[in-house]
């Protein structure tokens, strides 16, 4: 404890109390996040009701198999964030950087499939609204809403992915530059937080977007 | 304590659980069971969820005060969506699609009564 200015700031009491702070302050912009991510979740939930039929159709139309690997590939990711955190906790900077590269690399692969492998082939398919839209099946009007949805939802949550690859590239600049101990590794968790956040994010769309047609 | 360092085996623990429950969802996908397959998703999704909350975002070891918000967030969620399904779904229910024409006996003597 001979530096003691880096342990805490000012304002704060204590690291307890300055760690819950960051905490909270993580935790209401998620709280915003949950209801961003809800209103579409809400508008799907009565579009999906008043379409079932379309909706299953259109389900059907994606490839389940992708979706469940790159389900996988991000909870892999969530792991490997979780253990960079625990390496930041202990100071260990050597594991927390080999941990925000393959958080990277998880990250990047999981947009990488859904962009190269699926948007770009439902393109290609006519099941893009607004841009190719050459599906001639029954109800076609509301398949299309189900694509609506899909994009939208895919689509702001890999936005999120992407900005949460950026925030990793200033961490591992950081982490490098041996910017975090066992005393100051607030933004590695913070950041962990809104990772996990993304995950579960997924982990509903998978079912609501994949699964709904699987069993036809 | 906040700044709670959970054991790696822990971790390892929660992501099997979850990989599990993502082959189990997955499977569950291909059989019928009606309008159930629905709510089994939406189960394994929410177990899931919890597992990555309380575990990976140390919801488990944060101070009360954090997960209060989560609660606020949840039910703020919960608010929405009963109310514009309620809404939604309970517009056609009505027998009568005029009420408000249908009752003009009744009203009429206080359509007289507001003219005078």
């Amino acid at each position: 404890m001979h530096n003691t200015q880096t342990v805490f700031y000012e304002q704060f009491d204590d690291r307890t109390q300055q760690h819950e702070a960051s905490s909270l302050g993580m935790w209401i912009f998620l709280a915003t996040e949950i209801m961003f991510f809800g209103a579409v979740f809400t508008a799907y939930t009565v579009y999906r009701n008043l379409y079932t039929v379309a909706f299953e159709t259109g389900s059907h139309l994606l490839n389940t198999p992708i979706g469940a690997f790159n389900t996988a590939v991000l909870i892999g990711s969530s792991l490997t964030m979780a253990l960079a955190v625990h390496a930041a906790q202990t100071g260990k900077r050597k594991r927390l950087i080999a941990f925000l590269i393959s958080t990277m690399i998880l990250g990047g692969v999981f947009v990488g499939i859904k962009f190269f492998l699926e948007w770009t082939h439902d393109y290609h398919e006519g099941l893009a609204p607004g841009l190719h839209w050459t599906y001639a099946g029954p109800q076609s009007s509301h398949v299309a809403m189900f694509f609506v949805f899909y994009f939208v939802l895919t689509g702001i949550h890999a936005t999120h992915m992407v900005v949460g690859e950026g925030i990793m590239a200033v961490l591992l600049v950081m982490a490098w530059r041996g910017k975090f101990s066992p005393e100051r590794y607030n933004p590695v968790e913070m950041f962990g937080l809104y990772w996990h956040f993304v995950d579960i994010v997924w982990i509903f769309l998978f079912p609501l977007l994949y699964l709904l047609g699987a069993h036809f | 304590m906040s700044e709670h360092v959970a054991p790696l085996k822990l971790y390892f623990f929660v992501f099997i659980s979850l990989l599990v429950l993502t082959l189990l969802t997955w499977r569950i996908a291909y059989i019928d069971l009606g309008r159930w397959n629905t709510v089994v998703m939406l189960v394994i999704a929410a177990c899931k969820a919890t597992l990555v909350g309380t575990f990976f975002m140390h919801l488990r070891w944060s101070a009360s005060m954090v997960r209060l918000v989560l609660f606020a967030a949840i039910f703020w969620l919960v608010i929405m969506i009963t109310l514009t399904i309620g809404d939604f779904f309970s517009r056609n229910k009505v027998s009568d699609a005029h009420p408000w024409q249908a009752s003009t006996e009744v009203s009429q003597p206080l359509a007289t009564a507001t003219q005078r």
